[in-house]
């Protein structure tokens, strides 16, 4: 069975800090418990996106600033 | 031209405040709308909806194309930009005028003159109206910077030329600290907002929130007397009221004469509002900036002088003259108005979308409550969090803020956590009820009552 971060909140998921910055992650990049994966906007307050497993992404079911459900798959790990 | 149908460009109370007023005024409504906001109050009570977009509000409600093909698909002669989203945005005033539809607002010009800052702080300074000390206008060169913060005394704010809602501002308490904010203060607002460019101004400590609503006809102009917002949290308004329970009558006039000079000398068309600065330990006020939009606060303003600001704003953009002279407005007892939010107070204010699960509105005389929620509305994580506002009249302020505390006690939003149980403290508060406050007084109290405000107490 795959591993998969999910959404703590509903909102707009983001993968780069600011739109001008790097993705927080890549695919095939390795995840430890605590990494910011990436943030979630909750009516204009931006909440970080904590790892709650470790692995290494295979992919991202959610796309950048797509909206997203709470507990939607954001990451998926291997 | 008289408008027969109005397009609202968007979302949530004000919108349905909107329709109110048009539907009253006989004239027909579109609802633009996000894939999110499908099932907003809104969209229910508008006689038309056009989806526009995804949630994100800059492919919908900041789509201009999008609301402009909106436009012209229904029919709809005239444009309501509400507060915020494109509300102040010049272009798209222009762009709406450009497509042959009545914009309910200012001119492109007037919104470019008073949305600019500098050309704001200059065009008050040229109606005699009195500004916080700082920089005339926008300084580049760092050794003028340094004479000017010399000249007008530490601590100084550095502000961003095309900034606003608070947002690319520092301040500097001596030299050292000035030395080093400015450079970081340029390099963020060129990121934030495309413009480098900063303006000085002297900080008064222990100032005091005090706007004058205007209403104006592009010839003639009026005030409706002042509100006071002093109460913020991360300069966003919480607690409004009119009028200000401080400020003396002869400088009430002064405040409000000086408010009408403004506006005349820009030719204002439709409801705006002047924000100031009061010291009431000087009995000094300085203009800050001009918006030119109707407010979140506005109904406290209507509630002391019954005028329905957005039917006037509509039927001025309509072409009737200004139907009111100064001396029909008068100011008749206080209102309050509290912002009901999606956000936990135990919680940091944390926002929290969710279902309206049970809602019981307040009534009884002297009390209003401005929302969007129906019971088993989805609030929408894609937005800001304001759900209603709650606004009492009464004869006089005692007696306001007891209605204020019998309406909270009366309101009930399930489903969600709300600001309600700050509000309720506020209520009984002994400086609120002695309006001994100022800017800077809530955000303290927000820390020392940090442990009161995890459950609602129902004790007076």
């Amino acid at each position: 069975m795959t591993k998969q971060i999910l959404s703590p909140l509903p909102g707009t998921f983001y993968r780069k800090p600011t739109p001008d910055k790097p993705a927080f992650k890549e695919v095939g990049d390795s995840v430890a418990v605590g990494d910011v994966i990436g943030l979630i906007e909750v009516m204009k307050s931006f909440n970080e996106v904590v790892a709650d497993q470790a692995g290494r992404i295979t992919g991202f079911p959610a796309d950048d600033e797509e909206p997203v459900m709470a507990g939607q798959p954001l990451v998926d790990l291997a | 031209m008289a408008i027969r149908k109005l397009l609202i460009a968007n979302r949530g109370e004000i919108a349905v405040r909107i329709i109110r007023a048009a539907r009253e005024l006989g004239i027909r409504t579109v609802q633009v709308h996000s894939a999110a906001d499908a099932d907003s109050l809104a969209v229910r009570l508008a006689d038309e909806a056009v989806l526009i977009g995804p949630p994100a509000a800059s492919k919908s409600y900041l789509n201009v194309v999008a609301i402009l093909d909106a436009a012209r698909a229904t029919g709809a002669d005239a444009v309501h930009p509400g507060y915020g989203f494109l509300a102040e945005n010049a272009d798209f005033a222009d762009a709406v005028e450009a497509a042959g539809m009545v914009w309910v607002g200012p001119k492109g010009d007037a919104i470019r003159v008073m949305g600019d800052k500098v050309a704001a702080r200059i065009a008050a300074e040229g109606a005699g109206v009195p500004v916080v000390p700082g920089s005339d206008g926008r300084v580049d060169e760092p050794e003028h910077a340094r004479t000017i913060a010399l000249a007008i005394g530490f601590p100084v704010m550095i502000k961003a030329v095309a900034g606003g809602g608070g947002r690319g501002i520092r301040i500097a308490h001596d030299m050292e600290e000035f030395e080093r904010l400015m450079p970081q203060a340029s390099a963020e607002a060129r990121a934030a907002f495309g413009d480098g460019g900063l303006y000085l101004e002297k900080v008064i400590e222990r100032a005091r929130h005090i706007e004058v609503q205007i209403l104006g006809d592009g010839t003639r102009a009026v005030h409706c007397f002042e509100r006071e917002c002093s109460l913020q949290r991360r300069r966003q308004k919480v607690w409004e009221e009119a009028p200000s329970a401080v400020l003396p009558q002869a400088l009430r006039e002064k405040l409000c004469a000086s408010a009408v000079a403004l506006a005349k000398t820009v030719g204002y068309r439709g409801a705006g509002t002047l924000e100031y600065l009061y010291d009431d330990a000087s009995g000094h006020f300085y203009f800050i900036e001009m918006n030119t939009r109707i407010q979140v606060e506005h109904p406290v303003t209507e509630m002391v002088t019954g005028i329905d600001l957005v039917r006037e704003m509509i039927r001025i953009a309509g072409g009737e003259p200004l139907r009111y002279r100064q001396e029909d407005i008068a100011l008749r007892g206080h209102a309050i108005e509290v912002r009901i939010n999606a956000e936990d107070p135990a919680r940091n204010f944390q926002p929290a979308p969710g279902t309206i699960t049970g809602l019981a509105v307040p009534g009884g005389m002297g009390v209003r409550f401005d929302t969007m929620l129906y019971q088993g509305y989805t609030v929408p994580p894609f937005y800001d969090s304001l759900l209603g506002k709650l606004i009492v009249w009464d004869e006089d302020r005692p007696a306001a803020i007891a209605r204020m505390a019998r309406a909270l006690r009366e309101l009930a939003v399930d489903g969600l956590p709300t600001t309600k149980p700050l509000h309720q403290l506020l209520a009984r508060d002994p400086d609120v009820a002695a309006a001994a406050f100022h800017t800077r007084w809530l955000e303290p109290w927000l820390d020392q009552n940090a442990h009161r405000l995890g459950t609602e107490e129902t004790t007076e």
